[in-house]
Order: structure tokens, then sequence, then C-alpha cells
């Protein structure tokens, strides 16, 4: 069985202004969200505070539940309802972090008992200081930029055979990135700077794969996380998790075309850069589609039959499979090409 | 229960000072060398104030003899009153609070061995943070309580040369300090605070302790704590009352007086008892605190998760609901689209699946929400390779070779680009492994393993089963 035929041969690059044109779009249409709502939603693992999921036996109202919190001292927690409606289950979130001191959960059950009359149940509580949640931002994006620095090297290195040139300017920027970070510059915007500047220093060293690459990674995270800030959903650490395994699809989708663009490079080396990279594409479709397909299966069983955490977690997988597959064909490989004009006028 | 607990180290630091601040101003008061003050600054330093030569003199032979460890931060004379700071030199004091969150970790293990919690998890996370996971704890206040305790326990005598009141309103003498008895009455449920003047030098502390127990006081049928020193904490103990009979001792756990009973005579045999109207697990809980030592500094709690017993049922079960049914229409399609083939890249498939698994119990590792986000990228990048596979031997076969060459040409094509991209993807789990924290750290192994296990998968089992196929059994046909 065969969905796609083996002599496919659609012209993926010919359209790739008008790819990068949607992209573009989506991607400030995401920022745009972003500055709108003073950056993502937070989650107390990140911002600090105190989650608490609770159960009520008949249905209930927020309202009825506010007034309960009040009586303790909660009235500024928002609620908010979790899951299916006939779970009657509701999120109450409050950025204090409340040192959880004698009895919390039962105060809280108590309370609820008494302004709603059914009986609670309290299904999990979360606290997180804010100091911890600071760190946890800190280090999640050294993580994330110093493995995207890595896989520069390695991706310079096996398909230009530039080892040496990405080595020395990942070292270079490795080691400003933490002598900043050390005098305390903020270091979200360090991050997104040392970003910037990486980018420049891809294109003025002509590490066309590594950019490739990398700009289609940064083009889907950005895309999911907009989607998330549009949607209003919440951003937690289960949401780091999607959003890196998203980074390692995409990756892997990426680099799967750029080794037959590689293996085309040798056996069509007569033709044109545009023609090797639309054979490759399209040799590499079935695969791609396949891949994808049978992970946006497993991925849509968890939204669908998960439960709770894992829907918002598959929900972030699904827009990051989709999305990376796209990028896979519509931006990695285009990029490989904004490299001609420039060489031609030399 | 997930708890994330910060060590106070730098309060280490300053109850070290605190002591040698004691064990100077004793020193200062046997050799006769008069100061005009001794006292502890800024958390952890010492200030001495010295006047005359002589005392000068001696006080610097005491530092060069006792105090050789101390760093002598500045000198200066001011009215003919010689002003010394010291503290603590780096080394020492890092090693102080290196020993600080080590001895936490593990008086901290201690108790939740004597608690009784089946499998829990306590390890040590970077410099000063410890992280302790307990699952099917009911009672999740008492943990906290026993966890977070200090429970240093000291001995010291009640001042009662000076005068309480006076002290009260502020005029606390040198050498003495303030400390409250803390009682809760059973009856009004009012707490009362009692005010006691302490010599602040300890005579004894809760390290000598070797044994602490229940037991019911069979007067008042109220149950107390009884403790046993050791060989020498027995025989300072029988120093200490003997040299003080008819003054009052007070027992100090956490800065709070427990009680303060007058010494009727010397004591031999090691042997004391703390009251104070405890209820037996409150007296139980003391015992454990006090037989797994004290922290040596306090703990606070940064983080605290407690995932009730309903909803940790719940999502395992629909988590792994969810992901059977996903892997079984994987499996499904793999036998429809590739069919011969696709039975065995399912094969290998499972066998990713209980590799991984292996692998997770073997370190140990609790599988969390990112884990589980780890496992399916895995599975997705399993199935890619022995895509990547298959598509490459179809296409060999339609260019006309055999099966068997198909087969050969199509793994050796495809093996590197699964390698590359399986490379890539490891070095990005390798760096998330080392910068990442607690659940990214989870994440990074489940995809570590995940990769390897993949690459084991395709590259080798699958060739394996393919080979038995084609060399042994000699089919001539290949089902893809």
């Amino acid at each position: 069985m065969q969905f796609i035929k083996p002599d496919i041969n659609i012209n993926f690059v010919s359209k790739r202004n008008i790819a990068f044109f949607i992209s573009l779009s989506m991607i400030l249409v995401s920022i745009a969200s972003l500055l709108i709502h003073k950056g993502p939603r937070y989650g107390i693992d990140f911002a600090g505070g105190t989650l608490i999921q609770v159960k009520f036996s008949t249905p209930t109202s927020p309202a009825k539940i506010k007034s309960g919190l009040a009586t303790i001292d909660l009235a500024k927690s928002s609620v908010q309802q979790f899951g299916e409606a006939s779970d009657n289950e509701y999120l109450i979130r409050t950025n204090i972090s409340i040192m959880t001191s004698e009895g919390f959960s039962s105060k809280v059950q108590k309370a609820l008992e008494a302004s709603t009359g059914t009986e609670v149940e309290i299904r999990r509580v979360e606290m997180v200081g804010p100091q911890v949640g600071k760190d946890l931002r800190e280090k999640a994006l050294f993580a994330m930029f110093f493995a995207l620095l890595f896989i520069t090297i390695y991706i310079s290195g096996r398909f230009e055979l530039k080892w040496v040139l990405s080595g020395v300017m990942a070292g270079a920027l490795m080691g400003a990135v933490y002598l900043l970070s050390v005098f305390h510059v903020s270091v979200p915007y360090l991050i997104l700077a040392a970003l910037i500047v990486t980018l420049l220093l891809f294109w003025f060293l002509e590490l066309k794969y590594a950019m490739g690459a990398i700009v289609a990674l940064i083009h889907d995270v950005t895309i999911t996380v907009g989607i998330f800030s549009i949607l209003d959903k919440e951003f937690t650490l289960p949401i780091i998790a999607a959003l890196l395994t998203i980074i390692g699809y995409s990756l892997n989708d990426t680099i799967i075309v750029f080794d037959r663009i590689r293996e085309n490079s040798r056996k069509y080396h007569k033709n044109p850069l545009e023609f090797i990279i639309n054979r490759s594409v399209n040799e590499t479709l079935s695969r791609t589609l396949l891949t994808s397909g049978t992970t946006l299966v497993v991925v849509l069983a968890l939204f669908m039959l998960g439960g709770g955490i894992i829907h918002d977690f598959a929900f972030a997988m699904m827009i990051g499979i989709i999305v990376g597959t796209y990028s896979s064909i519509y931006v990695a490989s285009p990029i490989l090409l904004a490299w001609q004009g420039r060489g031609r006028k030399k | 229960m997930h708890l994330v607990l910060e060590v106070d180290t730098e309060k280490a630091v300053e109850s070290t000072i605190e002591r040698i601040s004691q064990e100077m101003r004793s020193f200062l008061k046997n050799e006769h060398i008069r100061h005009v003050g001794l006292n502890r600054i800024n958390g952890s330093r010492i200030s001495v104030e010295l006047q005359g030569q002589e005392n000068i003199d001696k006080f610097q032979k005491l530092l060069d003899k006792e105090f050789k460890d101390l760093r002598i931060l500045s000198r200066s004379t001011h009215n003919e009153i010689l002003t010394m700071i010291l503290d603590l030199p780096d080394k020492e004091s890092s090693q102080i609070k290196k020993l600080a969150t080590e001895q936490a970790l593990e008086t901290i293990r201690n108790r939740i061995d004597q608690f009784g919690v089946s499998e829990p998890d306590i390890r040590q996370q970077g410099e000063k943070r410890i992280l302790v996971q307990l699952p099917g704890i009911k009672d999740t206040k008492r943990a906290k309580d026993l966890i977070g305790r200090t429970a240093l326990l000291e001995f010291k005598l009640v001042d009662e040369t000076h005068d309480l009141n006076s002290a009260l309103q502020g005029n606390v003498p040198p050498g003495s300090e303030v400390l409250y008895g803390i009682k809760e009455d059973p009856e009004t449920r009012r707490v009362i605070k009692t005010p006691y003047l302490i010599t602040k030098r300890t005579l004894l502390t809760g390290a000598q302790l070797t044994d602490a127990k229940v037991q019911i006081d069979s007067q008042y049928n109220e149950p107390y704590v009884s403790i046993n020193f050791d060989k020498k904490g027995g025989r300072d103990f029988e120093r200490i009352t003997g040299a003080n009979v008819k003054k009052r001792l007070a027992i100090v756990l956490d800065n709070k007086v427990y009680s303060a009973p007058v010494i009727q005579e010397k004591i031999s045999g090691g042997q004391a008892r703390i009251t104070g109207r405890f209820t037996t697990e409150e007296a139980r809980d003391l015992a454990i605190a006090l037989r797994a030592g004290a922290l040596p500094a306090p703990v606070n709690i940064l983080e605290e998760r407690t995932v009730g017993p309903s909803l940790g049922t719940d999502s395992i079960r629909k988590g792994l609901i969810s992901m059977c049914v996903g892997g079984i229409l994987v499996i499904l399609f793999m036998i429809v689209y590739y069919r011969g083939s696709g039975l065995i890249a399912d094969i290998a498939l499972l066998l990713n699946i209980i590799l991984i698994a292996g692998g997770l119990a073997g370190f140990q590792a609790t599988l969390t929400l990112p884990g589980i986000a780890g496992i399916i990228l895995t599975i997705g990048m399993a199935v890619d390779a022995n895509v990547l596979i298959f598509e490459r031997i179809r296409e060999e076969m339609s260019i006309g070779k055999t099966p068997r060459a198909a087969v050969d040409a199509g793994f050796d094509r495809a093996t590197l680009t699964i390698l590359d991209a399986n490379v890539t993807t490891l070095i990005a789990a390798l760096v998330l492994f080392q910068f990442g924290t607690g659940p990214v750290k989870g994440f990074a192994v489940t995809l570590s393993l995940g990769v390897l296990s993949s690459l084991f998968t395709a590259l080798i089992l699958s060739r394996l089963i393919f080979d038995y196929f084609l060399v042994k059994r000699k089919s001539k046909s290949l089902s893809i």
C-alpha cells in the first residue's frame, strides 16, 4: 500500500515566497499576542504560587467557590473549570506561595463545603516558591540555547564540514552568554539577544544548513507559544516538555530532508540547487508524512483520552507536529537558497 | 507528596560562629582577660573590644593558641579601645555549608526511615536543596513537621542572677537571652508563653543522645520522652548537675523552653526525661526527631506538590489507556501499510518500549509527564527510522534489485541518515540533562534512553529479523 506515488514531483521551492509570507505572518501574530498579554501565561511552575485542584460531587458555580475562598483570605484567587463539564472539577490559583501551614487543605475543604453545600475532594495541591519558579525559567532558557549551539556545530560539521568554524563560533557565544549571566543581566532578554547574534553570525559565516535548521526550530516554537498565548492557555512545566519534544521532532524531520539534499547534491551536481531541493523534498515526502501521521495518531489518542493535564500537553504536541512538518518542507530547505543571490553577485 | 527543601546554610555558619563566640567568652573569663565588649554582629562575625595593652597581648596569644582558624577582618583603635572583627575564612565557611546540606540530607533520611514510608525518594539537588518524594502519605502536615523541625536539643542554665523583668524590658545582660516556653492549655486551647532568662552557653546538646523513647508517666498517665546519653554525655550530665544543684536546668528544643526543673542532686546514669503535655503522636515524633539527630540548619520549603491518591490513579489509568490505544493504532497501521515488514517494525517498536521501561526502572527514575513526552518522541522517531529503511528498500526494489540486495542497500543508505538524526537529538538530550532541573532532567533521561534503544532496535534488531528470513529461510519475495 502506498499513499505517495514514487514519481511525485510537486514544485515546493517555487511556492516558497507564499510560504515565507504565511510563516512570517503567523510569527508576527504570535509575537503580537505575546506582547499584548505581556508574555506567556506562566503557570505556577514558573511564576510561583499555589494551585489547588478540587472536585465537587454535584455541579456548582465559580461564584460560590469564590465566596468560600474569600472567607479564608483567598479572595484574590482565580477559579477555572477543569476537564469535562461532568467532572465538576475546578482549578484554584493564587500567586501567594502559601507556605502550606497548619492543615491548609482541610481549611480550604471546609470553607468550600460551607459555601457550596456539597462534598469537596481535594485532588491536588501544588505550591512553588517564587525563587524556584524564576530558577526554572532561567535554567530552561539556558539549556535550550546551549542545546541549539551544540546542534549547530554538529549540523555544520556533518553537512558542510565546517566543524572548526562552527565550533569556535559556538564556543564564543557560550562564553559570552555565560559571562553576561554572571553579571545578572536579565536572562530572557540575554538569550533573545544571543539568538539574534547567532542568526547574524550564521548569515555572515554562511553556515547554511545550521541556519535552516535553527530558523525552522525557532519558527516552530514561536508559533506554538503564540497559539497558546492567543488561546490564553497556561504555560506549565509539561508544556515545556512538549516544546522540547517538538524541537527534537522538527529537528529530526529537518535533518532527514537535509540528508537527502546532501546525497542528491552529489548525484545531481550538475543541476541547480532549486532542482536538488525539490527532488529531495519530494523523495522524502512519503516518509515525512508517514512519520508525522503515526505520531499524530498517538498524540490524538492522548488528547482525547488522556484527561486534564495530558490534554493540554497533547494539544501543544499536535500544533508542534503539524507546524514542524510544515517547517521542514517550507522553511528549512528554502533557506538554503538564500545565499544564492549573494553568491552570484560575487 | 513532593517537597523541595532548601537548607539555610548561612544559618549553619552563623551558629558555628555563635558557638565559637561562646567558647571565646568563657576562655576570656578563665584567663582573666578583661574585655569591653564581645558580640556577634552581621550574622557571622565576631567583634571584640579590648582596653589596655596587657589585655590586648593576652588576647592575641589566645587567638593564636585556641582560635587559629578565625580570620581577622579588621583592627581599629579608637579612644584607646581596640576593636577587632573576626570571622571564618571562605574555605571554612563553604566547608561548613557543604557539610550542613549533607548532614541535613542524612538526618531527613533517618527521620523518614523511622516514620515508615514505603519507597521514599530523598536526594540532594544542587548545592543546598533537597528533594523529597513520599508516595502514599495521608497526613501531610505531620510529615512536613517531622521533616522540617530543626530538633536542636540544648541544655542550658536558667540565669537566676539577673532580673527577668528588666530583661523583658530590653536590658538583656550579655551572655544571656530571653527564651519562651510555649504551651497549649488543653482545656482552653489557648497558647501560653512563659518567658525565661537563659544563659546562652550550651552545656550539653542532643548530639550526645543515644536513644529517645516514649514512656507513659504512671502518675499522670501522660506520655513523655525519656532520653539516654552516651558515655561522655552521661559524664558531662553528671558533672553539670553536680555543679549546679538547686539551680534550674532548662531543656531547650529549637529555642523553645520545654521545661526548667530544679536540679535536686547530681544525676548519674545519663538519663533524663522531657515532659511537656504531649499527645502520644507528638511524643513519638519528638522521639524520632531526637533519635535521628538535629538538623544542622533550618530548612525552608521551596516547593510542595501533593497529588491526592484518587487523582494519581486516575492519571495513571488515563495515561496508560491513551498510550495503549495510540500504540495499537500505530501497530495496525504499520502492518497495513508495510505488510510483513510492518510486523517486523512493530516487534522492534514493542521491544523498544520494553527497553526504555527497563532502563527507567534500572535508573530508578520516576515517570513524570515530561518523561511520557520523551517516550512519545522516541516512539515517533523509532517508527521514523523503520519507515526510512522501508522506503529505501521499496525504492531499491523498484529499480529492480532482488529482495536481499534491496534490504542490504536500504539499510546501508538509511543508516547514515538515521544516525545523523538520532545523534543530533542525543546531543540535545545530553545538554538538557546537564542544565535542566528535575522534570527537564527526567525528559532528557527518557529521551536519551529512547534514542539509544531505537538505534539498536531499528538498525540491529530489524536487520537480524530480515536476514533470518532472507538468508536462512531463503525467501524469494519480500512482503513490504
